[in-house]
């Protein structure tokens, strides 16, 4: 149970991160700069953080960042800020205040900043960093150590494409309908990242209390909401929340992983999960099928066991055989051989992943060995199980999954 | 590139844990040392003896001198090593967070700075 100070802080913070992105994406939209849009704010956000707490979150949360910004930064931003990007904001803090924001909302352009943030022009691999940054507040080394980075380098990549933002002139616009789906493709690519770092963080452990996985569906339903007639908007939040659902039983009562397959459906969160189902229906009637919305149709699959008691592995190999059409990659190649396990034998599934050893991408790839070693054992192939196993364990992070790896390999030498 | 992941652990929380977790850890490092030597990342790596062990040699004033224990006083001890072969930092700091000494200590991770570098 939270404390009451923590869960007035936990108000604020929240309060605090949805207008965070909000006036970033307002002030940068305008000049494209975000580095300073974020300099202008940095101080207003430390401010709000450390009084909301105790006063509450104010009616007018925007306008009152803004006017904090303004009264307490102006002077000091001046003098540190000499450039005319920096001028600039200042000039606009003061004309929004001058207007009267404090009557009006301000237009909600995060939509547009994440569009520029997972742009063509910068690299794929900084876009989901860059969101958690501009959108949520998120610090450098945070972000570092959630993406397994060290702190300089994360800051340097965050550096270079603010400058790459200003100096490229990327847009802040939702794209025309033309492109949209391609560019909107980035967008969900980016918050898929962030929920994945924060998904394969072991226990949900926070890092420095704030989860990657809670962040990445936060961004999820801020996309859902914005485009409402997006499937694929609406088929990864629905995926994520299938997954995060099962969070509560991924790890025993001693802290043991626990996988799918054993996972006591009574932990799972219903409310969530109906709500993910809704989701994929409402995706469904807009009649365009899609990546996301395949996966989040696989792990409804799983859910449905919280019912029926049983998997529809069928139904689950028949959506991986449409993922590998459309999305093909070695994941999704796996997770339909363990699929082909169950409905054709552990020997048909064998064969599945024997035919992509010669991917040289899937020798450092644990889930790979976790499932072959999974699918020797069943087969009685005890030495070449214990060598798979053996590779699995080498290449996990987690040390929960290392233990149940090495305890399904001790099982081994006993059978 | 090649870079030196340095194992730094709690040596007297570790050699006072029970056997079956330093079963479980010595396990986890021989299946961690295989995946590095599959992949071909391996070059070298071994566990080293405890502090108690070290001897530390320091020469001033022209006197040498020699002192029981090792160099720094610290709350974590190096306690082993391993070098890779690496393509970027990224990979490097990969295999380090593999580590079982990333969950029970810190793993310090040095790029290797080769002589044919530094050499004029």
């Amino acid at each position: 149970m939270a404390s009451r100070p923590d869960a007035a802080r936990a108000v604020a913070e929240a309060a605090a991160r949805q207008s965070y992105g909000k006036l970033v994406a307002y002030l940068a939209a305008r000049t494209r700069d975000v580095a300073s849009a974020e300099d202008a704010l940095a101080d207003a956000f430390a401010a709000a953080l450390e009084r909301w707490p105790r006063t509450g979150v104010p009616e007018k949360p925007e306008a009152w960042l803004l006017a904090v910004a303004r009264r307490r930064r102006v002077d000091a931003v001046r003098r540190r800020l000499t450039s005319e990007a920096g001028q600039g904001h200042l000039k606009l803090i003061a004309e929004e205040m001058e207007a009267r924001m404090t009557d009006e909302d301000l237009p909600d352009e995060r939509l547009r900043l994440m569009f520029a943030c997972a742009h063509p022009a910068i690299e794929a691999g900084v876009r989901a960093p860059l969101m958690l940054q501009t959108i949520l507040g998120f610090d450098a080394a945070t972000i570092a150590s959630a993406f397994l980075v060290s702190p300089a380098t994360m800051g340097q990549r965050l550096v270079r494409a603010k400058t790459r933002i200003r100096e490229t002139g990327i847009p802040f616009r939702v794209p025309e309908r033309t492109e949209l789906g391609e560019r909107l493709e980035a967008v969900l690519e980016a918050i898929y990242a962030a929920f994945a770092e924060g998904w394969s963080d072991p226990a949900g452990t926070e890092t420095r209390r704030r989860n990657l996985a809670t962040e990445g569906i936060w961004l999820g339903r801020l996309v859902a909401s914005l485009l409402p007639d997006q499937p694929e908007a609406l088929g990864l939040l629905a995926l994520m929340l299938f997954a995060e659902a099962r969070r509560p039983a991924r790890r025993d009562p001693s802290g043991d992983y626990v996988p799918l397959a054993e996972q006591d459906c009574a932990l799972w969160d219903d409310a969530l999960i109906d709500e993910a189902e809704a989701l994929l229906g409402q995706a469904a009637t807009k009649g365009v099928i899609g990546r996301y919305q395949l996966e989040a149709a696989v792990q409804s699959a799983h859910a449905a066991r919280r019912r029926t008691g049983l998997t529809d592995w069928a139904a689950i190999r028949d959506l991986y055989d449409a993922l590998s059409m459309i999305a093909g990659s070695p994941v999704v190649a796996i997770n339909r051989a363990v699929a082909v396990a169950e409905t054709d034998g552990a020997a048909t599934g064998l064969a599945a992943l024997d035919e992509l050893s010669g991917d040289s991408r899937l020798a450092d790839y644990q889930p790979y060995w976790a499932a072959r070693a999974g699918l020797l054992a069943r087969l009685g192939r005890t030495a070449d199980a214990a060598e798979a196993y053996d590779r699995a364990t080498g290449l996990e992070r987690d040390p929960a999954v290392r233990r149940f790896l090495q305890a399904r390999r001790a099982a081994l030498v006993k059978n | 590139m090649q870079y030196m992941l340095l194992i730094y652990g709690n040596e007297a929380a570790m050699a006072a844990a029970p056997s079956e977790a330093t079963y479980e850890i010595s396990a986890a490092y021989g299946a961690y040392t295989e995946a590095l030597k599959k992949s071909g990342a391996w070059l070298a790596g071994d566990r080293l003896r405890s502090t108690q062990s070290a001897t530390s040699v320091r020469l001033a004033n022209g006197k040498t001198n020699v002192l029981d224990g090792p160099y720094a006083d610290t709350k974590e001890q190096l306690a082993g090593f391993y070098m890779i072969e690496a393509k970027d930092a990224d990979a490097a700091l990969a295999w380090a967070a593999r580590c079982p000494g990333a969950s029970t200590g810190t793993m310090e991770v040095r790029p290797v700075w080769p002589h044919s570098e530094y050499w004029p």
